[in-house]
């Protein structure tokens, strides 16, 4: 086996199994120590929150993306760009609603879930809801509101991985309360 | 292929709630500390113990505990923490003290003395890391890590005679 000429692939490889790995001991942590899924859930997607909002400023930083004209070009970037430069993939963007408000990323393949099984009395976990909170974060950095939900999981036996964003407001840049 | 930064910011996050998960419930003593320590330490174990499996998959054993202590300084450091550990010392009776002066995790933190107190909180989880790597190569030991002016840090690795 030639060594040196794969040492790039190697290095990358090797730091997306310490991120996969790391993400399976948080999620095996969560499940010890909150009763549910449900809360496993919750707990998942704030921890994303958290890293979007920081995430975000990293991607702005490498990515040079000016700001997007509407929400279709921001989920073509979200699919075309932060996904492949995070995460490797580009997910394919579809079911698009006549309002132009909601669509799907489709998955064939979800990095973060590499060689996991969920056990039998885990059906109600969303393993990676990560990225639902990494999402919703890092749109809320740059005034968009939306929602983020896993509505297939290759994990629970779908065939591909769906998540479906949805618009739900512009967020106003906030003043300082006023004195009332 | 998952990017390196994402690992850093998952880390950072994962740091900071099962702190503040112990600190919910009102002060932080050194008792609560000292657990949040040590989940965050056997997270890194299995994480450790994986990540070794898959690197050693394919390489011949190993001659002796020397050679498995440089194994993780140079290959396996390299792959986790994107550099060569700088500095190996022994007392060929089992202490080993691993000195990286940029480690990876900690460039972010700060560049010298300021936050030198929040340090341990970063370092349990790679202690852990390396702890498990080395049970999976056969080695038990306690893994105990030291930092006077970051971004440089020591690790003791003390193998454990069964």
């Amino acid at each position: 086996m030639s060594r040196q000429s794969n040492r790039t692939t190697d290095n990358k490889k090797m730091s997306s199994e310490l991120f996969t790995l790391t993400y399976g001991a948080l999620v095996t942590q969560l499940c010890k120590d909150y009763e549910n899924d449900e809360e496993v859930n919750k707990q998942l997607d704030k921890m994303g929150y958290n890293i979007g909002v920081r995430l975000i400023e990293d991607f702005l930083a490498r990515s040079t993306i000016g700001r997007c004209q509407d929400f279709r070009e921001t989920a073509d970037i979200i699919a075309k760009v932060a996904f492949k430069m995070y995460l490797g993939i580009t997910p394919s963007v579809t079911n698009w609603s006549p309002a132009g408000d909601e669509f799907s990323l489709i998955l064939e393949n979800n990095p973060l879930a590499d060689f996991v099984e969920l056990p039998d009395n885990h059906n109600t976990l969303i393993y990676s809801n990560l990225l639902s909170g990494v999402l919703r974060g890092a749109l809320e950095m740059v005034q968009m509101a939306v929602d983020v939900k896993f509505v297939q999981d290759t994990l629970r036996g779908d065939n591909v991985t769906e998540i479906r964003m949805k618009f739900i407001k512009r967020i106003e840049e906030n003043l300082p309360a006023g004195e009332e | 292929m998952a990017d390196e930064s994402l690992f850093e910011f998952l880390h950072l996050e994962i740091v900071s709630h099962i702190f503040s998960q112990q600190s919910g419930k009102g002060e932080m003593d050194n008792k609560d500390r000292a657990v949040c320590i040590s989940v965050l330490e056997a997270m890194g174990f299995r994480v450790g113990q994986g990540l070794i499996e898959r690197l050693t998959r394919d390489s011949p054993s190993f001659k002796d505990e020397l050679d498995i202590m440089k194994f993780v300084c140079k290959d396996f450091w390299t792959k986790v923490f994107r550099r060569q550990v700088d500095n190996l010392r022994t007392n060929h009776q089992g202490t080993y003290v691993l000195q990286d002066n940029k480690f990876a995790l900690l460039t972010q933190l700060s560049n010298g003395k300021q936050y030198l107190d929040q340090a341990p909180k970063y370092l349990a989880f790679s202690c852990g890391v390396v702890r498990g790597a080395l049970s999976n190569l056969g080695l038990e030991s306690v893994v105990t890590a030291e930092v006077s002016s970051m971004p440089s840090c020591k690790f003791q690795v003390v193998i454990q005679k069964s």
